[in-house]
């Protein structure tokens, strides 16, 4: 029994059709099904920014939020219950939209390939923010590509786009398309079947035991932003027979405060944990603000990084240094394990058939304790780690009493550096003390060479990140080209 | 009189881009019946074809179609220059991703499962997958091509100081953000149309017709815009629409082929990787004496452009200096890799690159700040202006480009602090470089460099513009649809810019070398001063003057005192039967090239530029940031200041990713594993440098005789960003504490990292040991 899954895209509510499948992309919706082909594919993985569209939700205020994502690895069914905007929307008639008037004064486009999904990130930021600053454009343009400008105009247009206009016909009407949501809304679990395979979107967690305890764990795949699991449609032009999509389940999508730490639930997308980790460890978040591009912190979560176990997910590290844990659940019970535990092997972790992650909880930090993150890539926006760094230690009298240190791209699983942690305690961080734990990093660590980088700058790195560590501390203050500009 | 010439007029599709209504050959609306096709890659290096096995494609419901080389009713090399290039593999697979066989479907996806379905039987052959090992076995495409000027090997020998060593330069993707695509739609008496994303309609023609088998007029080719090119679709889209086409003929019904990023990265060619080796003489104040050069290009399995793209990088090794005696050969080696192409610059920047670093390690050698050997060397205006191919440079202005460069971005002052910055800065250290562009313009394939245009005006005053120039981005029609409305004093609203057609003008150049502007900019122009001039006979007797007396401007027809519109003009002139309808035609003068011995003028003109950029650099990962760049860039007379501004900007940061960022990683089995945006990265806002200041050089009009005396700007700009990677190159060397360090590019936060320590490994060393190696 198939239910129609509904949004609404140019004030009209679309009905999905009951004979599109499950692993349809809403790029391919868009571009096939409605032949509204504005929006672009130019690498189908989530990394280019030309599919870039708009999602429109109720935010918990009521009123409506601006969500910038990529179409390409976003499925259709995900659409359920919100409002899509692309690029086709903005326009009225002839007149332009502020956003992209200010692209065509500013020369903003040349080829125009890439144009549409700078215009839809640009019109997500002219909602989410009053005034431009520099730092914010760049981190909301980071997933968006453009190999023709060299950029400058089309960031000129994102300041400009403010000198144009306050507001636009959408802010004007968003009560109205609250109203059209919220007689959009579901009570009962989403399930959209075709020959070729089912899309269950529960409604909370006792059904989404339920849905993944009957089902084979090989052919069920667990969705929640699917900035992974896109690709593997995409790319691996795989098709599971189910997907279950956690972006309904309530109790997941909650961020709770538990005194001494907080719990991160597995549907919170890297955006909304962005604002609760800043506050608790604002090294971490200032990583995140690194980790894919807006539209990827826009869909993908913490929990799915977590459960993903890739050996160079950029979350894990940092929370592995911080002590996290991780909880499971099933049918028929929960469980909770040091995150660490929770990697087996290379892209095996502890999750049983029919269990899936609820959970991380990371612990605020201690007055004590002196805590970073480094991440090193060939780009400094929107790249996956060649090595990712984590140190966490706790100082008795200037000697290390605790150490915790998580890597990432070291090892076929985020792991902790024990031989290292172990080398420090006891120490003081200055330059001659240290030496020992930078050469344990070797016996911890035999990293492979591949095209993010060699084994030899991997290591020679990490032991550097130490290094730079330990100056920091002594010297109090971070040192980088990020922290120097 | 500029009304429109050199003005910063807005790209004519803007508003179209915006709006997501420009439409590219995947957006338009799929004809009845249409078929899309997927490609079956090869999965070895080099191997021997044994069998191709098509049966399980063919057998999948919705296959219509599934072919291999055999299967090409015509000729199946599709070479543009030097065969043997079979459109799909043909009894060898020469790299790793190489098409075999190709399948048309109902659909996509099953096209697509269809490909993966092809059954390949191989026979291993060895492969050579290095630059160095093709060199060492003399494994080339073509034969070598060698500059030479004086005795470059005495004078080094007599030289008070030598310098040999080698550098690697690392190719690039063009990553254009429309990948390959074509829509092959079989017409009346067999003829077929294409649409396809192409900067050279032309040959796709003369391609898909010698596939075919068939006559060149039986196909018609068009591109209204494509999404990006920069090299990428001057030769390497004639595959996919040849492919195309014959599956369209094959089948019956339209065919679209469209490679997702992952084959398109994988199976088309790149920037040509370059391995340098050199050996220079010089004197105590670093003035170069002698210069042996070796440039050797990695031209992949097939030639494709390689020849030229080298003999490029050969016209280009002489930078901005002048050698009084020199040698410069360049290799266009074969290795089982997919055959690289054109890309922005075409081997100049390769040149130029390896002489600045060259440059840059005799300033480290003597202990010089290496603007002063630049400046040293710098070609004279009058004397000491013979490149190493014996033309004269008569158009020198680097010079000025220097003074005033020098003054805006304050160098010397800020060569200072940054000395003193590095003095006490001992995690973080800056660096300062300053490098100049002089890019020869022209193909060098002296034939080339012809134009055509077509320029139809309506009996109500409306004017059709058709030329040969395609439209990637850089905005050549919106610089030639300017050059038209300024020859009528006409609003560009009324000059209706059209997609590029080979039914149009005929036998045209690939959109490439800069030229598109120059070439065709003058094409139409002269098609629109013979209408004109016709026009004038009408007006004058209407307005009572005689024809050399008629004005045109604002919209009006002018002369003895009196005006006429335009369009009553153009009324007129039909009535009294005059043809509306003129062609253009336009071919560079004055330039010739002797391959064999070395020697000609190959170059109408050159365009210069000058840039210094700032890097500031974490000696702990080797991560770095460009916290400022001044680029001084001479357009000549700018025909659009505001296209040509996006030109200098995107084309330095283009070229700044070339040199540090962008890696293309191949594995010892010779596959490419950078093959899309998540592994391969182009640069993105924040890696533009946070002071970004950019001036286009004033009062200096193209002595040359170009259109409206503007200069070519497609290409020259890229290579304003060798001075971020000597800026880099120069930091690290601070790192190093003042040592000479060898750094590759693209110089990668590895790269640098593992320069450092290589050169701090070397400095630590006991004496003997090195004596002894």
């Amino acid at each position: 029994m198939s239910e129609p899954v509904r949004f609404v895209c140019s004030g009209q509510v679309v009905t999905v059709g009951r004979d599109v499948p499950h692993t349809m992309t809403v790029l391919d919706y868009l571009r096939r099904q409605l032949r509204r082909t504005g929006t672009k594919e130019g690498c189908a993985e989530g990394d280019c920014g030309a599919c870039t569209v708009v999602i429109g939700e109720l935010s918990d205020g009521g009123g409506l939020r601006y969500r910038a994502v990529n179409a390409c690895i976003l499925f259709v069914h995900q659409l359920d219950g919100k409002a899509l905007f692309t690029v086709e929307d903005l326009a009225e008639g002839e007149k332009l939209h502020p956003v992209q008037q200010a692209m065509v004064d500013a020369h903003g486009s040349q080829c125009g390939f890439c144009t549409p999904g700078f215009v839809m990130s640009l019109f997500a930021y002219f909602h989410q923010h009053a005034a431009p600053d520099d730092d914010s454009l760049k981190d909301a343009l980071a997933g968006n590509l453009c190999r023709c400008t060299g950029y400058r105009p089309i960031l000129e247009a994102g300041r400009r786009m403010f000198e144009l206009a306050q507001d636009d016909r959408f802010s004007r009407a968003e009560a109205a398309l609250a109203a059209q949501l919220a007689g959009l809304k579901r009570s009962r679990m989403l399930r959209h079947s075709t020959a070729a395979g089912e899309f269950i979107a529960p409604g909370s967690i006792a059904e989404l035991a339920e849905v993944l305890a009957g089902r084979p764990q090989g052919e069920t795949w667990i969705l929640a932003g699917g900035t992974d699991v896109g690709l593997w449609v995409t790319k691996q032009r795989r098709s599971p027979r189910s997907i279950v999509y956690l972006g309904r389940v309530a109790e997941l999508q909650r961020i709770a405060d538990h005194g001494d730490r907080i719990e991160i639930g597995a549907g919170v997308t890297y955006k909304d944990a962005f604002a609760a980790i800043q506050a608790l460890h604002p090294e971490f978040a200032r990583m995140l603000r690194r980790l894919g591009s807006e539209q990827i912190r826009n869909s993908g979560t913490l929990g799915g990084n977590v459960a993903n176990g890739s050996p160079i997910g950029d979350s894990m590290p940092a929370m592995i240094a911080l002590g996290a844990t991780v909880q499971l659940r099933s049918r028929s019970g929960s469980r909770s394990l040091a995150l660490e535990d929770f990697y087996l092997g290379y892209r095996k972790t502890a999750l049983q058939a029919g269990e899936f992650v609820e959970s991380v909880t990371v612990m605020k930090p201690k007055t004590d304790s002196r805590f970073a993150v480094y991440k090193l890539s060939k780009r400094f926006d929107q790249d996956i780690s060649a090595v990712l760094g984590a140190f966490h230690v706790i100082l008795d009298g200037g000697q290390v009493a605790g150490a915790r240190i998580g890597f990432g791209g070291m090892a076929a699983v985020p792991a902790r550096a024990r031989k290292t942690e172990a080398a420090l305690l006891g120490r003081r961080l200055a330059e001659a003390e240290i030496a020992p734990a930078v050469a344990a990093l070797a016996e911890d660590f035999q990293p492979l060479s591949d095209m993010r980088a060699s084994s030899t700058y991997r290591l020679l790195a990490a032991q550097n990140l130490l290094r730079k560590f330990c100056a920091e501390v002594n010297e109090g203050r971070r040192i980088g080209v990020e922290a120097a500009q | 009189m500029t009304s429109f010439a050199s003005r910063p007029i807005k790209h004519d599709s803007a508003p179209k881009h915006v709006a997501g209504a420009a439409r590219y050959i995947d957006d338009l609306p799929e004809p009845e019946g249409l078929l899309h096709a997927a490609l079956h890659l090869s999965e070895r290096t080099h191997a021997r074809i044994r069998k191709i096995d098509l049966s399980k494609a063919l057998c999948l419901p919705g296959v219509r179609a599934a072919i291999t080389v055999a299967d090409v009713p015509g000729d199946p090399d599709i070479a543009p220059v030097v065969r043997p290039e079979p459109v799909l593999a043909k009894d060898v697979v020469e790299f790793h991703g190489q098409p075999v066989a190709a399948i048309a479907a109902d659909d996509l996806a099953t096209a697509r499962r269809a490909a993966r379905l092809v059954e390949v039987e191989y026979e291993d052959l060895p492969a050579v997958l290095d630059i160095a090992e093709a060199v060492e076995k003399d494994i080339l495409l073509l034969p070598p091509i060698k500059l030479q000027r004086g005795d470059a090997g005495a004078a080094i020998a007599r030289a008070p100081h030598k310098l040999s060593g080698e550098l690697r330069l690392g190719g690039q993707d063009h990553f254009y953000l429309e990948g390959q695509v074509s829509l092959a739609e079989p017409r009346e008496d067999g003829d077929m149309m294409l649409r396809c994303s192409t900067q050279h309609p032309t040959e796709v023609q003369k391609l898909v017709a010698r596939v075919l088998g068939k006559p060149q007029h039986s196909v018609t080719v068009e591109c209204r815009r494509m999404g990006g090119g920069f090299g990428g679709k001057e030769t390497q889209a004639a595959q996919f629409a040849c492919i195309a086409a014959v599956l369209a003929q094959r089948t019956r019904r339209p065919v679209k082929l469209r490679l997702d990023r992952d084959e398109d990265m994988i199976a088309t060619g790149k920037r040509h990787d370059f391995l340098a080796r050199y050996n220079v003489g010089f004197d105590d104040d670093g003035r170069i004496l002698g210069n042996d050069l070796l440039l050797a290009g990695r031209g992949g399995w097939a030639a494709d452009l390689t020849g030229a793209v080298v003999d490029r990088a050969a016209f280009h090794a002489d930078s901005s200096y002048y050698f009084p005696a020199v040698s410069i050969t360049g290799l266009s080696c074969k290795t089982n890799t997919v055959s690289n192409t054109a890309f922005r610059g075409f081997g100049g920047p390769q040149g130029m690159a390896a002489t600045e670093y060259v440059i840059d390690e005799i300033a480290r050698y003597l202990g010089r700040d290496p603007l002063d050997i630049r400046l040293i060397n710098l070609y004279g205006k009058t004397e000491r202006n013979i490149t190493p191919y014996h033309q004269p440079i008569k158009d020198n202005i680097l010079p000025e480009l220097f003074e005033q460069l020098l003054a805006s971005s304050d160098y010397r002052q800020r060569r200072n602090e940054i000395a003193a910055f590095n003095a006490q800065s001992r995690h973080l250290k800056k660096g300062l470089a300053l490098t100049p562009v002089k890019f020869g313009i022209s193909f060098t394939t002296s034939f080339l460099n012809q134009a055509g245009a077509l320029v139809l005006i309506y009996e109500d005053g409306s004017v059709q513009l058709n030329h040969g120039g395609t439209e990637m981005g850089q905005g050549v029609y919106i610089k030639v649809a300017q050059v038209v409305a300024e020859v009528f004093g006409i609003g560009l609203e009324r000059i209706r810019i059209t997609a590029t057609r080979t039914d149009k003008v005929p036998n045209t150049s690939a959109t490439a070398a800069s030229s598109g502007a120059d070439l065709n900019g003058k094409a139409a122009e002269e098609a629109a001063l013979i209408l004109r001039r016709r026009l004038a006979d009408i007006a004058a007797p209407l307005l009572d003057t005689s024809a050399d007396q008629v004005v045109f401007a604002d919209g009006e027809v002018r002369g003895g005192g009196r005006a006429l519109p335009f369009a009553e003009v153009v009324h007129q002139a039909y009535l009294a039967r005059v043809p509306l309808s003129a062609n253009g035609f336009y071919a560079t003068p004055d330039i010739h090239f002797d391959r064999a011995n070395g020697r000609g003028e190959p170059f109408y003109y050159f365009a210069y530029g000058v840039a210094a950029t700032e890097a500031l650099l974490d000696c702990f990962t080797g991560e770095y940031r460009f916290t400022r760049a001044d680029l001084l860039h001479d357009c000549g007379q700018s025909l659009n200041p505001a296209i040509d501004l996006g030109q200098i900007e995107g084309g330095y940061l283009q070229g700044l990713g070339w040199l540090t960022m962008e890696e293309l990683w191949w594995d010892d089995k010779g596959r490419l594993r950078t093959h899309a945006p998540s592994t391969y990265k182009i640069p993105t806002a924040r890696d533009l440098p946070a002071d970004f200041r950019v001036q286009m050089l004033a009062g200096h009009p193209n002595p040359a005789n170009t259109v409206y005396r503007s200069k070519a700007v497609g290409e020259p700009p890229l290579m304003l960003a060798i001075s971020g990677w000597l800026a880099l190159k120069d930091a690290a060397c601070a790192a190093a504490g003042g040592r000479r360090v060898r750094l590759d590019a693209p110089a990668t936060p590895e790269r640098v990292l593992l320069a450092i320590e290589a050169a701090k490994r070397q400095a630590a060393r006991p004496a003997n040991a090195v004596a002894a190696k």
